[in-house]
């Protein structure tokens, strides 16, 4: 068996296929039956495979497999179970079953069915972590070890997330319905907000292991992409979601190294950054611009977008990115947002200000744990030529470290303060 | 509200894969518009052509007796208002386009 050919992507991305399909036949309720099923089909894709070769189209084939595998249960339990209540009985009787499912797996309507299942992944019952977690693996099709090494969390902890989260889920009943208008506009700022959360840990993440990162920050855009191509789901801040994942990610060449190592900015190699992303992020954003809505992620497509403008660090526009921060603060106001405007202001006005903006933070305490605070103002602290000051806040920054790559990184900033 | 027993006589069977294929999608279709009206009580199910019969003696032959055009080929449970209205529902069926027909039949109600 060629291993290029059946990669771990095309299990992960077909999962996601088959899980939501699968849960449209069986209903929500039957979840654990539907990861059951793909489960079921990948082994025999394994055992298959390994005899006659892996098929020209993989994943027809694996939609086929699960298609079959979803007709043999039906037939089996229409007696003992009740599947999707939107079909009633057409999936108790032989008049109907096989064409019922054969509508189901038509791949035109699959991306419907993988929206149905994120917009339900994203209950306002379940926290933001569980909805996050969801979505990675019914939506993403990752692992348990995948996302325990994307939230720096164990695989046994993950595990008991996860099957309350589903138990949860599967006790909400029924598919979220996204023909519904109103409905879809209420739920939308949740999906969305787990999408960027899934792309904010692949790019800000705690996980030293840089495939991992680039991994959620990819799968982020990918389902992004995927609620932008829905009539709904496509709205200016769906647009600018898109804009901001593609242009934060075209800095991840540079900012993280392969060994998982972390470079500012200021010490990133400009020329390593994905032009092609570049192109694809201001695409977005500039098809963002439209209606009446400013979203945060508007204003934060644009701070990358000001980013990437700039082939040095000195030839950034400072004045635009202090101004889209306070624009930022205004509309999504958060402690980490004021030190990055604050950090913004330091390259505007010189280190003094940028510290005095930093100690006028209103909640600032809440920043405490956050090593960045005490590395930002270590930093200014620097510049300003007062090292020893500055030497102190790096080791407050050191304490917090999360993972050996923060570690690293504000090792440097230390050996930095002594010369 | 009575209940009726549709059951589909005759009709031809088989055909190529697409072509029963497509006459499926028309069963579906014919069966989700009478579960979205409500009339649909229990869609039953397709019946094979062969089987055996049994008689008084305790005799066991085989296959139905009927001629292919009136063979029972399956059966539902509809509601409806009235005989009529559940023959006119009746008209919708995919059956028809195959050469086969529809027998409507009231549920007896026992009184006992």
């Amino acid at each position: 068996m060629h291993r290029s050919a059946v990669s771990d992507h095309l299990f992960r991305h077909e999962s996601g296929r088959m899980v939501a399909a699968l849960t449209r036949v069986f209903g929500l309720h039957n979840l654990a039956l539907a990861e059951d099923v793909v489960q079921d089909a990948f082994c025999r894709a394994l055992e298959v495979w390994k005899l006659r070769g892996v098929p020209e189209n993989p994943s027809a084939w694996l939609m086929k497999t699960a298609k079959n595998r979803a007709l043999d249960v039906l037939r089996r339990e229409r007696t003992a179970r009740t599947f999707a209540p939107d079909l009633g009985r057409l999936l108790q009787t032989e008049w109907t079953v096989a064409n019922a499912v054969e509508e189901i797996f038509d791949p035109i309507g699959i991306p419907d069915d993988q929206l149905r299942l994120m917009f339900s992944c994203c209950h306002p019952r379940l926290p933001d972590t569980a909805q996050v977690m969801l979505v990675l693996q019914l939506a993403g099709g990752f692992g348990v070890q995948e996302i325990a090494s994307a939230f720096v969390s164990s695989r046994a902890a993950v595990e008991k997330r996860l099957t309350r989260a589903k138990k949860s889920l599967a006790e909400s009943g029924v598919l979220f319905d996204i023909a519904d208008a109103a409905d879809f506009a209420r739920r939308l700022p949740a999906v969305q907000r787990a999408l960027y959360l899934i792309f904010s840990e692949g790019y800000h993440g705690a996980s030293p292991r840089s495939v991992v990162r680039g991994d959620l920050c990819r799968e982020a855009i990918r389902l992004t992409r995927l609620l932008a191509e829905h009539a709904l789901g496509d709205a200016p801040s769906t647009r600018a979601l898109c804009a901001l994942m593609y242009l934060d990610a075209a800095r991840l060449p540079s900012r993280l190294d392969a060994s998982g190592e972390l470079n500012s900015l200021f010490d990133q190699d400009r020329t390593r950054w994905d032009r092609d992303m570049i192109v694809a992020g201001r695409d977005w954003l500039e098809r963002s611009a439209f209606g009446s809505e400013i979203s945060r992620y508007h204003v934060e497509a644009g701070i990358a977008a000001v980013h990437a403008a700039a082939s040095r660090f000195e030839d950034t526009d400072w004045n635009a990115i202090v101004a889209l921060y306070d624009t930022l603060t205004s509309i999504a106001p958060s402690p980490v947002i004021a030190l990055n405007r604050a950090i913004a202001v330091a390259q505007l006005r010189g280190p003094q200000l940028g510290l005095e903006a930093i100690d006028a933070i209103d909640d600032r305490d809440r920043l405490e744990r956050y090593p960045f605070y005490h590395a930002a103002r270590g930093e200014l602290e620097r510049r300003r030529g007062r090292g020893a000051v500055a030497r102190a806040h790096f080791e407050a920054a050191l304490a917090l470290a999360r993972n050996l790559s923060e570690r690293r990184f504000l090792e440097k900033r230390i050996a930095e303060c002594e010369r | 509200m009575s209940e009726f027993l549709y059951l589909y006589r005759g009709g031809q069977r088989g055909g190529t894969p697409e072509q029963s294929q497509q006459i499926m999608q028309k069963w579906l279709n014919w069966m989700k518009d009478l579960t979205t009206s409500g009339n649909l009580k229990d869609p039953g199910q397709p019946l094979e052509g062969e089987g055996k019969v049994v008689d008084t003696k305790g005799t066991v032959t085989d296959g139905p007796f009927a001629e292919a055009k009136d063979l029972v080929g399956g059966f539902s449970l509809v509601e409806a208002d009235s005989l009529a209205r559940a023959a006119e529902l009746a008209r919708g069926c995919p059956i028809l386009e195959v050469g086969g027909f529809v027998e409507v039949r009231p549920i007896m109600k026992m009184d006992m």
